[in-house]
């Protein structure tokens, strides 16, 4: 395997436009002789669908909801940033880069990272001129705020559901398309494997979920754009069907997985109540904006937060990074969490610390707090049944988004040519650690303003042979993913598929979670085997393939996340150095800061799968830095 | 606490349905009524039976893709929340609790509560959007918009397409969801040139889907997880009217 990152030469500001320029077009007329499959709606699946019809393509979409709308990126809260510079603060393309590259603990590709700053602008342009309804200031001009890792404000925001006005823009667009007969929509229809003909990726097997009827679909080429994989930690932020089965099937066919190991783990979530809980829930980082964070001084402390006074507190993040305070970036916050609890400094000496909004609305007003949060509040106080207007917020880092995913080259195109990954699935623009509003920016770019002219490019300059379903590779999928579905039916054990998730789940985050060593990836590598294993002679599946079956459908995502599970921790044992979100206890510095590598790990780690049972094999892209100097992250 | 529920059973589309009554021990207060179920779901797993099929995702009251009627009201008990934020703190020790799907002649049902809302999304794709194609749009700045026509925009378009306006109303109306979309557009300078022809485009389709018309019972504002208020119902008449008057059909 040849990891090509096809990055095109020249100064860095000047890359892009040039490759637009020297990329190969389809006639207009000739669009319409090219079909596409588009796995996914959410931001990026839902613009490209979108941006490609209205090229002329032939599109089909497909997502496992009721609807394209209901795709997990309409949970974002926070914002999406930009460099606007609308506030006249200082920002700049080029700022909006060296942020997300040194954000990302230098362990992006810059030319990626530059593109996705240089088309951030020209996503805010897109989205108002779809009527989403980002905040606006008095004088009608658009509304921005900070988060994490910027000292400026290039967040732009609606309310606390950006992502959902985001998400629906991009939808009606999509549905604008489905009318025109462009888009021929698949909901409630799930990928079970992508089909490679000729070396080249020329369909996809799906599964009907309503009727359970497995069937093939050929095109010109396949975009993934199926989001990440925290739901391997069982307990997280995403939603509850958010799987890695169409990513790590296409990585069985050969599309080398990079940087498994990158997974965010965010700071601000309602902590962890008890055994039976299915899902965290995240509080926007936008909080950070306001509230501040603070355990107490002494340890095990019980007694309530208004009885502990101001002197007796730990403003832990203002102490120790002054600069950006409470907006320290995620990883750096989480880590902070954590490095408190474990000193018996957290609430009551368990997991979790205080976001205090007291101060704020002692200064602001109460009313000024509720307009900024105030679903977020009222969410909060659904779920804890706690009023964050009097006392302070309880909250610990939780699994969030996934930097690592699909290795991708500079056209977002995959180790299997014709195989494109857009958006969380594919691992390319945030390194070690992405910022907040940075995702829904990435998402978008992949969609309405890179894969338009890269995809173009890749059906203009490859010559395809007809290929339809009748084609052997489409049967031999479409046999081993029934196969695998009955096989799965036919096991009848004892326990259902939750039961082996929850395990895996507390393997993964008791060793491959916020802090992991050597010795415990090499335990979790053992037990995550002998859980499989457990899984294909114990698994419980009611009912059958044919029918609406939600057991089925777990199962096999279940299934998935046990092999791939492995995958994280090889990739997290082999990156001997800490970095970003990937914290190894044997590289960290006396204040617990991670400890970077550069000489030996300045790569990114690409994976290429070598058969049942058999480790992965490490392939490297070294990553240039000509425009960042590599340094030693501070936020102090 | 112990809970005993009536949960409606339903094989297939075509199956006859009906209510079958579980016990459930133990239930954690801290639980959410979907983990509650979730719990029902293991117990019936190791018991040999088919599990209730309920739809849900992201568990935050945002998707839109969980439902049931509880007890006789969409959602459950508590105002401006979806079932999946309801917890089981809400209910008492020796509770039944009543758990139907969302019923409407525009929402199919597939199998036991999960329902079949494509209707929307037919809605929707009618006219639901502005028709701007990706490119290169004027600066986002460029149009100034009063800060609370865009606030009001933005309640309406706090929508989530849940349907348990439809599911609360006795007409099975959409009025609601359908207005939300209107006047989201309708508000903003981006909506106005095809405003006229958008209206009439989605109430068609309303119709045509088999939802009922409006008569003002304001059920579906008080089910409406995001609080959307019937004032936008007023909207898309006022708009429907404009709409019928100046000839578009």
């Amino acid at each position: 395997m040849k990891l090509d990152s096809k990055v095109p030469g020249g100064p860095i500001e000047e890359k892009w436009d040039q490759h637009r320029f020297d990329m190969k077009l389809v006639n207009p007329a000739n669009k319409r002789k090219f079909s596409v499959i588009v796995v996914g709606t959410g931001l990026a699946g839902a613009s490209a669908a979108a941006s490609l019809a209205e090229l002329g393509y032939e599109v089909k979409s497909f997502c496992f909801q009721d609807s394209p709308r209901r795709a997990h990126s309409i949970a974002a809260q926070g914002g999406i940033n930009a460099a606007k510079n609308y506030p006249n603060d200082g920002d700049s393309i080029y700022r909006l880069f060296y942020d997300t590259v040194k954000g990302g603990d230098f362990r992006s590709r810059e030319a990626n990272v530059y593109r996705l700053a240089q088309v951030s602008n020209n996503i805010i342009d897109q989205c108002v001129a779809q009527g989403v309804p980002f905040a606006r200031e008095y004088g009608g001009m658009l509304a921005t705020r900070s988060f994490g890792g910027a000292q400026v404000s290039r967040t732009f925001y609606a309310r606390g559901q950006t992502g959902q006005q985001l998400l629906l823009g991009a939808y009606g667009a999509l549905n604008r398309q489905i009318r025109a007969g462009k888009v021929k929509m698949y909901p409630r229809t799930e990928m079970l494997d992508l089909v490679v003909v000729n070396g080249r990726a020329r369909g996809i097997v799906v599964r009907d979920l309503v009727t359970g009827k497995i069937e093939c679909h050929a095109a010109h080429a396949v975009l993934l754009a199926t989001g990440g994989y925290s739901p391997v930690f069982y307990l997280s932020t995403n939603a509850m069907n958010c799987n890695v089965n169409a990513a790590f099937r296409a990585h069985k066919k050969g599309a080398a997985f990079a940087n498994p190991c990158y997974t965010q783990i965010h700071p601000t979530c309602i902590p962890v109540h008890g055994e039976r809980q299915s899902k965290l829930t995240l509080m926007s980082e936008s909080l950070r904006n306001d509230g501040r964070v603070w355990v107490s001084k002494k340890v095990n402390d019980n007694r309530k937060p208004g009885e502990i006074p101001e002197n007796e507190r730990d403003y832990y993040l203002e102490r120790k990074y002054p600069s950006f305070g409470n907006l320290a970036p995620r990883d750096v916050s989480s880590r902070s969490a954590k490095e408190v609890c474990d000193e018996g400094r957290g609430i009551g000496g368990g997991n979790a610390v205080y976001l205090d909004f007291k101060d704020a609305i002692a200064r602001l007003g109460k009313d000024v707090i509720e307009a900024r949060y105030g679903n977020l509040f009222e969410m909060y106080q659904r779920i804890t049944d706690e009023n964050p207007y009097e006392v302070p917020m309880r909250i610990f880092p939780a699994p969030h988004y996934t930097m690592g995913g699909l290795w991708v080259d500079y056209h977002l195109m995959s180790t299997i040519p014709g195989l494109h990954v857009l958006g969380e699935a594919n691992f390319s623009d945030h390194g070690a650690n992405r910022l907040g509003a940075s995702a829904l920016m990435q998402g978008l770019a992949d969609g309405y303003f890179v894969i338009p002219y890269t995809l173009g490019h890749y059906l203009a300059s490859t010559s395809l042979e007809e290929v339809n379903t009748s084609h052997p590779a489409f049967a031999e999928a479409e046999g081993a993913a029934r196969d695998r579905l009955l096989k799965l039916l036919g096991i009848g054990g004892k326990r259902s598929s939750d039961e082996f998730h929850k395990k895996l789940g507390r393997i993964l985050w008791e060793y491959c979670g916020l802090a992991r060593s050597e010795e415990g990836l090499k335990k979790a590598l053992q037990l995550i085997p002998e859980l499989r294993g457990e899984f294909w002679e114990d698994v419980r599946v009611p009912g059958g393939i044919d029918e609406f079956n939600q057991s089925l459908e777990k199962a096999n995502r279940v299934a998935d996340f046990l092999e791939f599970a492995e995958l994280l921790c090889y990739d997290a044992l082999q990156r001997d150095e800490s970095c970003g979100a990937h914290l190894r206890v044997e590289h960290q510095s006396d204040e617990g800061e991670a400890v970077r590598n550069d000489e030996e790990y300045a790569y990114v780690a690409a994976w290429e799968y070598k058969g049942p049972g058999e480790r992965p094999e490490l392939h490297k892209e070294s990553l240039e830095f000509e425009n960042v100097k590599l340094a030693t992250r501070s936020y102090k | 606490m112990d809970v005993k529920l009536k949960i409606w059973r339903q094989k297939g589309p075509k199956e006859k349905g009906g209510f079958v009554s579980y016990e459930m021990k133990n239930v954690s207060p801290d639980q959410s009524f979907l983990e509650m179920l979730d719990d029902l779901n293991v117990k019936l797993t190791h018991e040999g039976e088919d599990p209730v099929a309920f739809d849900h995702d992201c568990r935050e009251g945002i998707c839109g893709m969980c439902s049931l009627v509880i007890n006789g009201r969409p959602h459950g008990p508590m105002k401006e929340t979806t079932t999946c934020q309801v917890h089981m703190r809400t209910y008492k020790d020796g509770d039944t609790i009543t758990i139907e799907p969302f019923r409407a002649r525009g929402f199919p049902i597939i199998k036991d509560l999960v329902i079949d809302r494509t209707s929307f999304d037919r809605i929707l794709q009618a006219g639901g959007y502005v028709s701007v194609g990706t490119g290169s749009p004027q600066d986002a700045n460029a149009t100034p918009i009063h800060k609370d026509e865009s606030d009001l925009a933005m309640d309406a378009a706090a929508c989530i397409g849940c349907g348990a306006c439809v599911a609360s109303c006795p007409n099975a109306s959409a009025m609601l969801f359908v207005a939300a979309k209107v006047s989201h557009l309708g508000l903003l300078p981006q909506g106005q040139l095809e405003r006229k022809e958008r209206v009439a485009k989605m109430v068609a389709q309303m119709d045509a889907e088999g939802f009922g018309a409006c008569s003002n019972h304001t059920e579906c504002e008080a089910v409406c997880p995001k609080g959307i208020s019937i004032d936008f119902i007023a909207m898309l008449n006022r708009e429907l009217s404009k709409s019928k008057l100046s000839g578009v059909s």
